[in-house]
């Protein structure tokens, strides 16, 4: 069976403003209808690597492909494959949601825009506010509304650029399930994100994006891979306790623990370790507290990554 | 997928100028602002210039409302046109003109919208100002082809002010700086021959009332609407301020707006 092939392909892309350079030569490649999260913080190089993309911005160097196009040469027939929601809600006030939907569809030359603005707003559960100015909507609606007229062209491949900053959780949820279901209907989509969770829980591939370079770049699974194993988490219930155990453990890489009078102990992670720690605990009569294993997070990566660097 | 969309059209900047118009002429119809720029102040202006100034204004043979009415329509023409350069101003600074970039369309359709969008909403306003005139003594003799030869360098007067408009919307950093310039403008009609004739003003404000666009246009407008002979070189000097002007801030208006996008 062969590969389909890849839905964006970058390579080397350099990007300067007069004398900073963003970016220092990213590379990762997107497989078709899946959801690739560039993660970073503000300021790594999300939005810039976007823009370029999206044919907004044309890079120093190196070189981008969307389905097979050129992001430079072929600006033109990369557009008739992509769009792009940007970080804010790009839409009329003063129109009503449906005419700015309708008029998106005038300007693909959509033969069915009414039809495809109907089936829009109901998905967007807008339809109830569907001609109603645009002024009148809250903050969540109008980032509804911003990704209901990307999709008007159905287009292959969708850009997010922080497509939750500044939601509330409620709304933050609801995004999350339009992300997914526009993967699960076949879209290439490539979301920015600063949050970690979120791209944890998007995305088939996530890249991490550190000062205009790719730090890490895999599944979810293979990132957390890069993590130390063999963490266990003690909860202790006095200071006291928790004084006698550090001195106890002094053989043990110890951090501190996410909660009050907790501590993380890295271990091997096996069972003679294991064994050891609680024997000491036991004979010194530090014996009230509860144990877990940790499970990396993706936030554990992303500061060992950092770190690494 | 792919040979699908290959097959899909490029944008063509006559459809996807009609689709900004449209769009355009929306967002200005709804505006309060602009509507009361278009109906109100024509009638303000006009009560102000007849029955304030009007008694002490010495325009010669005229009378007052009809020596005034042409300088008084470029006056109102003028003050819609700060709504228009923060209108392009907004869409080129809230992210507005990013979203169309990304899709297949005529590059300038956004800015061409703008500015058909501006030829109606001053139509409006150049309707209600003859209506206002005409209610306070304002008794035009023009006759069909006169009132079709000031509707054609209105037009012209129009584009001009528009593409102007543009050129300041794209330009400036923010509205204030957009809706500034364009007020500034505002006071070229002042300093021209539509309020008092140029002969009584002190001599460097007279070379430069005479030598500005708006006089000709001015005088051209006054003689059509007298049925007075057009003064010596009048029309064609009007024609070709408009004409050049607009060419000059068409190309200034794209090259800006190329420059701003190209990053």
């Amino acid at each position: 069976m062969t590969q389909p092939s890849p839905a964006i392909v970058v390579k080397n892309l350099t990007k300067s403003y007069k004398n900073h350079q963003v970016l220092k030569g990213v590379n990762f490649t997107v497989q078709q209808g899946s959801i690739f999260a560039l993660l970073g913080s503000n300021g790594a190089g999300k939005t810039t690597t976007v823009k370029i993309l999206a044919t907004l911005m044309q890079p120093d160097g190196g070189r981008a492909e969307i389905n097979g196009c050129d992001v430079v040469q072929e600006a033109g027939a990369v557009r008739n494959e992509i769009s792009l929601t940007g970080q804010y809600a790009a839409v009329d006030e003063m129109l009503t949601g449906r005419e700015n939907l309708r008029i998106i569809g005038a300007l693909r030359h959509l033969p069915d825009k009414n039809a495809r603005a109907d089936e829009l707003l109901d998905f967007f559960r807008l339809t109830d506010a569907g001609d109603n100015l645009v002024a009148t909507y809250s903050g969540g609606m109008r980032r509804r509304l911003d990704i209901a007229m990307s999709l008007m062209g159905r287009p292959p491949v969708v850009f997010l650029d922080e497509p939750t900053t500044g939601l509330d959780p409620q709304n933050r949820l609801a995004m999350w399930e339009i992300v997914k279901s526009m993967a699960d209907s076949g879209t290439t989509v490539l979301l920015t994100t600063q949050y970690l969770d979120e791209a944890e829980y998007l995305a088939d591939h996530i890249a991490v994006l550190h000062e205009g370079v790719i730090i890490a770049d895999g599944t979810v699974d293979e990132l957390k891979q890069k993590l130390p194993q063999g963490i266990i988490q003690l909860q202790f219930k006095t200071e006291a306790d928790l004084q006698k155990a550090r001195e106890l453990l002094t053989g043990y890489p110890i951090r501190r623990g996410e909660t009050a009078f907790a501590i993380d102990v890295q271990t091997d992670g096996g069972a003679k370790q294991f064994a050891d720690i609680l024997n000491k605990l036991n004979y010194w009569n530090v014996a009230d507290f509860t144990f877990a294993p940790k499970q990396p997070t993706l936030e554990d990566a992303f500061l060992t990554l950092i770190g690494e660097k | 997928m792919s040979t699908m969309n290959l097959a899909r059209r490029e944008g063509s900047l006559l459809g996807d100028s009609m689709t900004m118009f449209g769009r355009s002429l929306k967002l200005s119809m709804r505006s309060p602002e602009a509507i009361f720029m278009a109906l109100i102040v024509p009638a303000v202006l006009m009560v102000v210039f007849v029955y304030v100034f009007g008694g002490a204004m010495d325009v010669g043979g005229y009378s007052v409302v009809n020596f005034i009415v042409p300088g008084i329509i470029l006056q109102t023409i003028g003050q819609g046109m700060p709504a228009i350069a923060v209108r392009v101003n907004s869409d080129m600074t809230k992210g507005i003109v990013d979203r169309f970039r990304t899709m297949p369309i005529a590059k300038s359709s956004i800015l061409v919208g703008h500015a058909f969008a501006t030829l109606v909403q001053s139509a409006i306003t150049v309707a209600a100002t003859i209506g206002a005139a005409l209610l306070v003594g304002f008794r035009p003799s023009a006759g069909l082809i006169e009132w079709l030869m000031i509707a054609g360098i209105l037009v012209l007067y129009i584009f001009m002010m528009a593409w102007l408009a543009v050129v300041s919307g794209v330009h400036a950093k923010e509205s204030e700086s957009a809706a500034g310039l364009m007020s500034m403008i505002g006071i070229l009609p002042f300093l021209s021959s539509g309020f008092v004739p140029t002969e009584t003003m002190p001599w460097a404000l007279r070379v430069f009332a005479e030598n500005q666009p708006m006089t000709p246009i001015i005088n051209t407008m006054r003689a059509l609407m007298l049925d007075q002979p057009l003064p010596d070189g009048a029309l064609r000097a009007a024609i070709l301020w408009c004409v050049g002007l607009t060419v000059v801030f068409y190309g200034m208006a794209l090259a800006i707006y190329q420059r701003k996008t190209r990053r």
